[in-house]
Order: structure tokens, then C-alpha cells, then sequence
């Protein structure tokens, strides 16, 4: 058993035998079950930093979105040198360490595509290297060439019609986070012992390819922890030895992020739960009285600001798919314990608080592990923070817990990931709403003719019979479901390849889960549409060929959102019948397959490549996002809507099951405890029937087309939305998508 | 016994500002009332609506329990529900036994000391937890211009809830032009002041968010170019009728 003088005071055994930072927290955080009260307020250093911040922040809005760019370097771990939010105010920062050179500049990360990397910049009107463009095509291969090189002409037809969608063979794949807490807790030098203790324990007679290639990441893996070593070194500190302070520890597990966002520009890079964990530390400093609260904020305020500042340079159709350029930098707070203890500590009141202290922001994306068994002061809070910023999510602890343990992170908008024991691939999406237009068409495409999927017979007839449809829809989704799997496993192979994420895995155990994420995009337009044809009368419109391009329907049908079981029973089969398929694939590294109902703001540009549906949707309107019931088609309010979403087994769908929903204030209560105590409510009241996540906005349509009409006003500079799976900032949002936010249901009464 | 059926307008899961607490809200069609400032003109017609019996709304009303906490429950609005208070008794009768907070959001109009109402009027009120009660104008001129009906049964019904100590919350539409003067604001407050069961006095500004349902319905506005009260003249309302209102019972 290893002793650090850095541990004393801390309590437990197992923790200290092998790298365990779950026993580490479950034997010495303290629950705080009070209230907000004891919160302070920003310190002048924090209101200096975040002014220079938001100074910045602007002038990269005025120069269309990017303030820098590099086109030299290529990013890694140790690229640049020490860098800060502004020189004059460096003392002041009480988190150090920049992804680049200068503050909200992005780096140039060329593994992923050397083709993405080059066009990033010259969107944004940056030039290039041609040495880099040189080494990058006629020396080393990159993850998106590799995948295209082995991509089936079928596959390429499928992405090209969008029935595949968002697929990340030409950015990183993110999504994989790692434990960035065993940083402050081992240091490096212990961290890198144990990696080596694996590595020799992977040596043994008739050695083969599946062990050599856990050497070579092993070996890539220890290389990366020295790097953070050399990258940390050049700001002043040395990470080889445990944190001995609160202040430490933040900076610790910051720069081990900083070194993953320097060489992995994945969709998603979450943060992962740190709250509870960095609570000990402040903890024990506050009762050695070397740290007052006001420092306690200023520390979880500083770190949050560099969370604020990550940045990926991005492609033009990346920013359709992920519109206002989101990273989920997410960051999960509260949860329970196996032993039904909250792990709701002073500091996830803290990292909400930042919020208050500099105001509402998108990232990082701020996750509350909800339960109603949480402190009833916290959930007040949270509840209080939703209200007043809209910035901040939910996600059902009591469904989550018994899947992934009490210290999970979400490791993208929606789904969990055990922390530092798992990984998962991420996998985009399929388009469910085309599919059942290719079953009526025979896998013709709708919208460009061309035949993508096999062509089974179309169905011909006036007017579409449920049970035809039904096993037309079968044998398309199996088809579907097979060459999406055999896509996914080729870019997963390539990206391991090409792009493997040695800073993550470094920090996550060598003996690895693995989930394979799949997506689901249409969900409820093919809910709705097989409702119609079960319980309406559809007509099909065809074109002169032949083609089925638009539907008459007559008569009234249940719709998914209204909590009637005739509808819901047809979300619940859907989702059990893709999820079946699915699981009846291999799948990539033996990985275990889990899927989501979840599109981001994707649903815009999936819905303009799918035509008419039989529930009334026309071609091009976007798609209902994430789990979220259609548009205008829930007629019983919110719970009613809640409640047909919470029938969607989570289990089924354990990649994540996203709903987004926009409450007026005024339909919320009469005053702010009214509300806040009402939205509780609201809360308990889904989580308690089994469903998983919920984005609350809190405010009227008005405000809306306002910031739409009026983004200079100094109002909306920050003004923070949530969409399916992440936070944006409204004004950020393209004009299409602000529309579409627009159109949703907005809960309110006359 | 036969179950009696009730006939529904609209359902909403999520009541928040029609009682107390998380609500779901059962809107019943008919009103003898001609408020010109209606937003549910559409609820007027006796004869329209979806037939249900208490029993089947119950369970529809329960699959929301779980929102409801220790504070929330149903309440029937309308429309006017004291006209189906044969169907609205068996209603509350049964939500109270299974232990759900009732509220009655009532204009008063059908309220009368005459039989068979009033026997069964006081049987339901046995039933209801609280109560809404919308005075739409304190003078009785200013009443039927507003409204087309007298207020005096309305009035009557508010002093014997206040004798019978039965919770209630005063709703007031302040419509400019018709009941929006310091003079009537006063008065009102006057009479909410006589009154000894009054937790909350609420003021909803007019607005003419429900127009289009006239124009739908082919109904000519009559508040056509009144526009909605400023936020001053809406401040001023609630501090006249605030300084009325009960402390907690």
C-alpha cells in the first residue's frame, strides 16, 4: 500500500492498493444537505478575468465566430508554451494553462482530417500551411482518409442521402473522458507506474495482433502522461507528485483535460464528475483554515472560465449538425450513492453557482444526476438556476445508477460512461423517418431517386395498409441497422488507428468497457406516421415514376405526447425493434451495442433531407429533435408530453433518451417560490416514472424573437438556451435554428 | 346507479397557476355568461364537448399524481362547471376519497339559493377544497354590461363561503373601460374586506390572446380597440385589492 504525504488527513484503504478514485470519494466527501446561503459572490479577480473574457468572446462574434486560428503548428500535448487569459491579469488566475498560444485561439489538429483541418481554416479566411498539407497527404495518413478508403460503395450512398447522418469519420469522435481526478489524487509519476505494471503484463508466449496492439497504446498511453509532465512543468508545476491542496488538485485535473483538448478535437469532450471529488480537497483545506470560501468559489469560478474558453476549429457542415459551437465540456453534479447517501456536496452548489457569479453560459454543460431523494435544498437550487438561466439539464440518477454505479460521467449531452473504467464509440445516427419511406419505396430515396437501400418490393397500393407497411418497415430497419454496425465498426477501427485518444485512455483503466453508441433521428415522425396508417386513412401521392412522394391523411390519430397509450405502445415497439437489430450485429472490439433517441440540433439538417411523412410533417421541416414528441402534436401540456416520453424504456435506449422542453415563467407559478417548488415537482414527477433526461428553458416566446430580431442587445450577449443535448447561446444559433426553437411548443396558457 | 357523464372541453396535465401547487386542470364546456372579454368563447356551447364519466377522468388525472406532491391535485374550470354540478359532485366526491385536493374555479353565475341546486351546491362544497371565484364586476350596471347577468347571486355566494369558512382565491380580470376605475377598485376591495376565508386575491390583466377564437366562432368583439391595462394601472389594481386579502387561514 503506497502513502503520500499528500494524503494525510484522508481516510480509506483501497484506494491508496490500486488507482481507485471511487473509494477515495465514497470514504471521505462530506454530504451537504444545507442551503445556498453560504455561497459567496466573485471575487475582483474573477470579475477582471471573466470581463477580459467576455471582451474576447465578443470580438470573436464580430470577426464571424473565430478569433484566431493556428495554421503552423500542429496541436499536441506540449505544442506551445505557458499562456494566459491576458498577460497583465496572469497573477490572477488561480487555474492556469490555454489550449494554444493566446486565448480563444484554435488549434490546427490534423489526425482527424487533414482535409476538415485545411477547410476549417479557410472558412474563417486563414491560410493553410502547405508543409503541413504536404506531410499530412504524401507522408501521413489521416482517421477520415482511412475510413473512406475502405467505406462500401453502399456505405458512401447511405451518408451521401443522409440516411446515415453526422457519422464521425471526418472530425474526432470524442465522447471518451477520462479520469481526470487521478491526476491530483496519484500524480503522473504513480499513474505512469501502474501503466507500466499492465504493459509488462501483457508479455506473454505466442503474442498476436490483439497484444500488440494493446502494447503500442500502452506505450502511446505513457507517453502521454509524461507529456502533461513537460506541459505542466512549463507553468511552474510539477505534477509527477499528488496535489497537497485544493488548489492543486483544480490545477491538477485541469491541465490532465487541457492535454486531452489539446490533441482531441472530439463533438464531445466532457469534464466528467469532479465536483464531489474536489469538495474533499476544499474541505480539508477549509478546516486547516489555509482557504476561505471566497477562495473555495474563485477556484471552482477559474477553473469554470477555462471551461467556458475550449474551442475546436470546425467545418461548415460540423456547425450545421452542432450549431453555436458547442464541445459538452459537460460537468455533472450531484447523484447518489450505492449506499443512498447524496453526493451532493458544498461544490455542486458551487459549480452551479458559477452561473450566478458570471452569468448563464452554454458550456461547460452544467448536468444535474437528478433524483428526488437528492437534499430538497439542492433541488430547490438547481430548480432556482434553471429558472433564472436556463442553462442546465437533468439527468435521472435513479435510472443511471444501477447501470453504470454511483460515479458515472456523462460523456457527451446525454449518456453515461463509468469514470475511468469505460469508454464508448461513438456511433451518430440513422435516420428512422427516411427509412420508413425507403420501406414504401422500395429503398429508393425520396428525394434524390437514387436506390440506397435493397430493392425490395415498393408498396403500390392507394392507400398504405398498417400490417403491409409494418413488415415492409421490419426488413428495411434490419437491412438499416446491419450496414450502419458495419460502418460504424470500420470508422471505429480507423479512428483507434489514426486517431487513438492516448491522453483519455491514459487516465482510464487498460482493462476497458467498451458501449457502442448508436442514435436514432425521426423518432417520434415514425411514431406518429404508423399511428396515422393504424388509425387514419393514408393516401399516397406519387410522382410520375412512380415514386411515393407525399401523403393524404384523413381522419384523426393518437399522437405520441399525449400520454395515450395507443400512440406510446408504437414508440415503445419502435425502440425495442431498432435496439433488437442492433444488438444482433457485432460490433466493433466486442464493444456492447446501446443506442439514443437523440439529434442535437441536428434535426434541422436531418429533417431537410427527408421527404413528407404520413403524419403530416412536409419534406424539409426539421425533425422533431431528440425524444421530444412532434411539433403541435401534443394537445395535453406538459406532463401529459413528459409522460409519454418517460415510457421509453431506458434500458433500451442506454446511449440516452434527450427531451427538451420550454416552460413560460407565467405558466410556472405566480412568483419565483411558486415556480421554483412547482418545477420540483415537475421533476420528481418524471424521474420517478423511469425517464431519463430533461432540458428545461424558462422563458416566453417573446424573449425569444426578440434576441432573434435584436442580438446586439446587451441582453442577450449571453443569453443561454437549451436545445436536444447541449447549451447554446441563442444569438449563436443559425438563423434556421433559431426559427425552429421558435416553432416548438412553448408550454404556456391563455 | 348509472355513472353521469360530464362534458369536457380540454384537458391540461400541467395546471400550475389554478390552485395550488401542480394541477391538472379539466376545462368543462357551457357558461351563461357573455364576459366580452372571454378567451374561451369556445367553451360557451352546452352542447359540445367530450363525453366522460368522473371515473375515466379520475384515472386520466391520476396518471399525474406523481407531479402533484403533497400540495397538488385537480381542478375543474370551464366553461362554467356549476352547470354540470350533478357530474361535478360525483366528480369531487370521488376524488376526495381517494384523497385528491379539489378546486372549483366557478364565475358563481349558476349559483342559486333555490332547489335542487342549492342542496346539492352545499353537498359539493362538502367536496371542494378551495375555490377560484372570478368577480368580474363589483357594480351591478357595471356586471351586466360587462357580462350580460346580474352579480348579486355571485356576490351572495361569495358571504356564505366566507360564512362557511371555505378557502377561496378572488380572481379579478381588469379590463380598461369597464372595470379598471380607482372608484370600482375600491369598492371591490371593500367587499373582498367584508369576507373572512380569502388566502389570495389575484388580478389578470385583460389580453387578447384569445381574439381569434371570435373571429373563428363568427362572433363580432365587443372589446374590439379596448387594448390591454398598462402595468402601472395592473400595479395600481393589486395594491387597491391586495391590502383586502386574508392572511393565511
Amino acid at each position: 500500500m503506497r502513502e503520500f504525504e499528500q494524503w494525510e488527513g484522508f481516510s480509506g484503504r483501497k484506494w491508496k492498493e490500486g488507482v481507485d478514485v471511487r473509494d477515495f470519494i465514497q470514504n471521505n466527501y462530506k454530504p451537504y444537505e444545507g442551503d445556498e446561503s453560504f455561497l459567496e459572490g466573485p471575487t475582483e479577480a474573477t470579475d477582471k478575468l471573466w470581463g477580459k473574457l467576455q471582451e474576447l468572446q465578443k470580438e470573436e462574434r464580430k470577426k464571424g465566430g473565430v478569433l484566431d486560428m493556428e495554421t503552423e503548428v500542429v496541436s499536441s500535448i506540449t505544442a506551445y508554451g505557458p499562456a494566459y487569459i491576458s498577460d497583465e491579469l496572469k497573477d490572477m488566475e488561480q487555474v492556469v494553462g490555454l489550449q494554444t498560444d493566446k486565448p480563444l485561439k484554435r488549434a490546427f489538429m490534423p489526425y482527424g482530417g487533414i482535409k476538415m483541418a485545411e477547410q476549417s481554416c479557410t472558412m474563417y479566411g486563414y491560410q493553410p500551411s502547405e508543409k503541413l498539407h504536404e506531410i499530412f497527404t504524401k507522408y501521413h495518413k489521416t482517421h477520415n482518409e482511412a475510413v473512406f478508403d475502405v467505406y462500401t460503395p453502399e456505405m458512401k450512398k447511405m451518408r451521401h442521402n443522409k440516411i446515415l447522418t453526422g457519422l464521425p469519420d471526418t472530425y474526432g469522435r470524442g465522447r471518451i473522458v477520462g479520469d481526470y481526478r487521478r491526476v491530483a489524487l496519484y500524480g503522473i509519476d504513480y499513474l505512469i507506474e501502474q501503466k507500466q505494471k499492465d504493459f509488462a503484463g501483457t508479455a506473454r508466449r505466442g503474442m498476436r495482433s490483439k497484444d500488440f496492439r494493446i502494447r503500442e497504446e500502452l506505450a502511446d498511453q505513457i507517453r502521454a502522461l509524461k507529456d502533461m509532465k513537460v506541459m505542466a512543468e512549463s507553468y511552474g508545476y510539477d505534477i509527477s507528485q499528488p496535489a497537497k491542496n485544493a488548489k492543486e488538485a483544480f490545477q491538477w485535473l485541469y491541465f490532465a483535460y487541457l492535454a486531452v483538448i489539446k490533441t482531441q478535437n472530439g463533438a464531445a469532450m466532457s469534464v466528467g464528475r469532479v465536483s464531489t471529488f474536489l469538495d474533499i480537497y476544499i474541505e480539508r483545506d477549509l478546516e486547516k483554515g489555509i482557504l476561505t470560501e471566497k477562495e473555495a468559489q474563485e477556484l471552482v469560478d477559474h477553473m469554470t472560465m477555462k471551461f467556458r474558453m475550449v474551442k475546436f476549429a470546425r467545418i461548415e457542415s460540423y456547425n450545421q449538425l452542432f450549431s453555436g459551437d458547442p464541445v459538452w465540456a459537460t460537468l455533472d453534479v450531484a447523484g447518489l450513492g450505492m449506499d443512498g447517501r447524496s453526493q451532493v456536496t458544498k461544490t455542486d452548489y458551487r459549480f452551479l453557482h458559477t452561473l450566478e457569479n458570471m452569468g448563464p453560459s452554454p458550456e461547460p454543460n452544467l448536468t444535474v444526476l437528478y433524483s428526488s431523494h437528492l437534499p430538497e435544498n439542492f433541488k430547490k437550487y438547481a430548480a432556482y438556476i434553471s429558472i433564472t438561466t436556463s442553462s442546465i439539464q437533468y439527468e435521472n440518477d435513479d435510472v443511471m445508477r444501477p447501470v453504470w454505479g454511483d460515479d458515472y460521467s456523462v460523456c457527451c449531452c446525454v449518456s453515461a460512461t463509468e469514470t475511468g473504467k469505460e469508454i464508448q464509440f461513438f456511433g451518430a445516427r440513422a435516420n428512422l423517418a427516411k427509412c420508413l419511406l425507403y420501406a414504401i419505396n422500395g429503398g429508393v430515396d425520396e428525394k434524390t431517386k437514387e436506390q440506397v437501400g435493397p430493392a425490395y418490393r415498393p408498396i403500390t397500393s392507394e392507400y398504405l395498409d398498417y400490417d403491409e407497411v409494418m413488415e415492409k418497415y421490419d426488413t428495411m430497419m434490419t437491412w438499416l441497422a446491419q450496414t450502419y454496425v458495419e460502418t460504424l465498426n470500420m470508422i471505429h477501427y480507423m479512428h483507434d488507428k489514426y486517431y487513438y485518444e492516448a491522453s483519455q485512455m491514459a487516465l482510464i483503466d487498460t482493462d476497458v468497457r467498451r458501449t457502442f453508441a448508436t442514435g436514432i433521428a425521426g423518432f417520434s415522425h415514425v411514431v406518429d406516421s404508423l399511428s396515422a396508417i393504424k388509425y387514419a386513412k393514408v393516401k399516397v401521392i406519387r410522382d410520375e415514376n412512380g415514386l411515393a412522394v407525399d401523403y393524404e391523411t384523413t381522419g384523426d390519430f393518437p399522437r405520441y405526447g399525449n400520454d395515450d397509450e395507443r400512440a406510446d405502445e408504437i414508440a415503445v415497439w419502435l425502440l425495442r425493434t431498432f435496439m433488437d437489430k442492433l444488438r444482433a450485429c457485432h460490433t466493433y472490439r466486442d464493444s456492447e451495442p446501446t443506442t439514443s433517441i437523440l439529434t442535437i440540433t441536428s434535426n434541422v439538417v436531418y429533417g431537410k433531407a427527408t421527404g413528407s411523412l404520413p403524419d403530416g410533417r412536409k419534406a424539409g421541416e426539421p425533425l422533431s429533435p431528440g425524444a421530444n414528441p412532434s411539433y403541435g402534436a401534443e394537445n395535453n401540456g406538459l406532463l401529459a408530453s413528459l409522460n409519454s416520453v418517460a415510457k421509453l424504456p431506458y434500458e433500451e435506449a442506454l446511449d440516452g433518451i434527450s427531451n427538451t422542453q420550454t416552460i413560460n415563467p407565467g405558466a410556472l407559478g405566480h412568483d419565483d417560490a411558486e415556480r421554483v417548488q412547482n418545477m420540483v415537482q415537475v421533476l420528481d414527477g418524471y424521474f420517478d416514472q423511469g425517464a431519463h433526461h430533461l432540458n428545461v428553458n424558462v422563458f416566453g416566446k417573446e424573449k425569444l424573437i426578440d434576441a432573434m430580431e435584436h442580438p446586439e442587445k446587451e441582453e442577450y450577449a449571453n443569453f443561454t438556451i437549451r436545445v436536444s443535448g447541449y447549451a447554446v447561446k441563442f444569438i449563436d444559433l443559425t438563423k434556421e435554428q433559431q426559427m425552429d426553437v421558435i416553432s416548438r411548443t412553448c408550454h404556456e396558457r391563455m | 346507479m348509472e355513472e353521469r357523464i360530464g362534458y369536457v372541453h380540454s384537458l391540461e396535465s400541467f395546471g400550475s397557476v389554478d390552485g395550488p401547487g401542480v394541477r391538472y386542470v379539466i376545462f368543462l364546456t357551457g357558461c351563461a355568461m357573455r364576459c366580452q372579454f372571454c378567451h374561451n368563447p369556445d367553451t360557451w356551447d352546452r352542447n359540445s364537448g367530450t363525453p366522460y364519466t368522473a371515473g375515466a377522468l379520475l384515472e386520466k388525472a391520476c396518471r399525474y399524481r406523481s407531479y402533484w406532491g403533497s400540495k397538488g391535485g385537480i381542478t375543474v374550470s370551464g366553461g362554467e362547471p356549476l352547470l354540470q354540478i350533478d357530474f361535478l359532485l360525483e366528480l369531487f366526491q370521488k376524488a376526495k376519497k381517494m384523497g385528491i385536493h379539489t378546486t372549483l374555479d366557478t364565475s358563481g353565475n349558476p349559483f342559486t339559493r333555490e332547489e335542487p341546486f342549492f342542496s346539492k351546491w352545499q353537498e359539493l362544497m362538502q367536496y371542494t377544497d378551495l375555490l377560484l371565484l372570478d368577480i368580474k364586476h363589483i357594480d351591478e350596471e357595471g356586471h351586466k354590461i360587462l357580462t350580460g347577468k346580474t352579480n348579486q347571486n355571485i356576490l351572495d355566494m361569495a358571504r356564505l363561503l366566507s360564512d362557511m369558512e371555505k378557502p377561496v382565491w378572488i380572481r379579478h380580470v381588469l379590463v380598461p373601460e369597464r372595470n379598471d376605475t380607482d372608484e370600482y377598485l375600491h369598492r371591490l376591495a371593500d367587499f373582498i374586506h367584508s369576507l373572512k376565508n380569502v388566502e389570495r386575491v389575484e388580478v389578470l390583466p385583460y389580453h387578447t390572446l384569445g381574439v381569434f377564437k371570435w373571429e373563428q366562432l363568427g362572433i363580432p368583439y365587443p372589446l374590439e380597440g379596448i387594448e390591454p391595462p398598462t402595468p402601472e394601472r395592473v400595479k395600481n389594481a393589486e395594491e387597491i385589492l391586495d391590502s383586502a386579502k386574508k392572511t393565511e387561514l
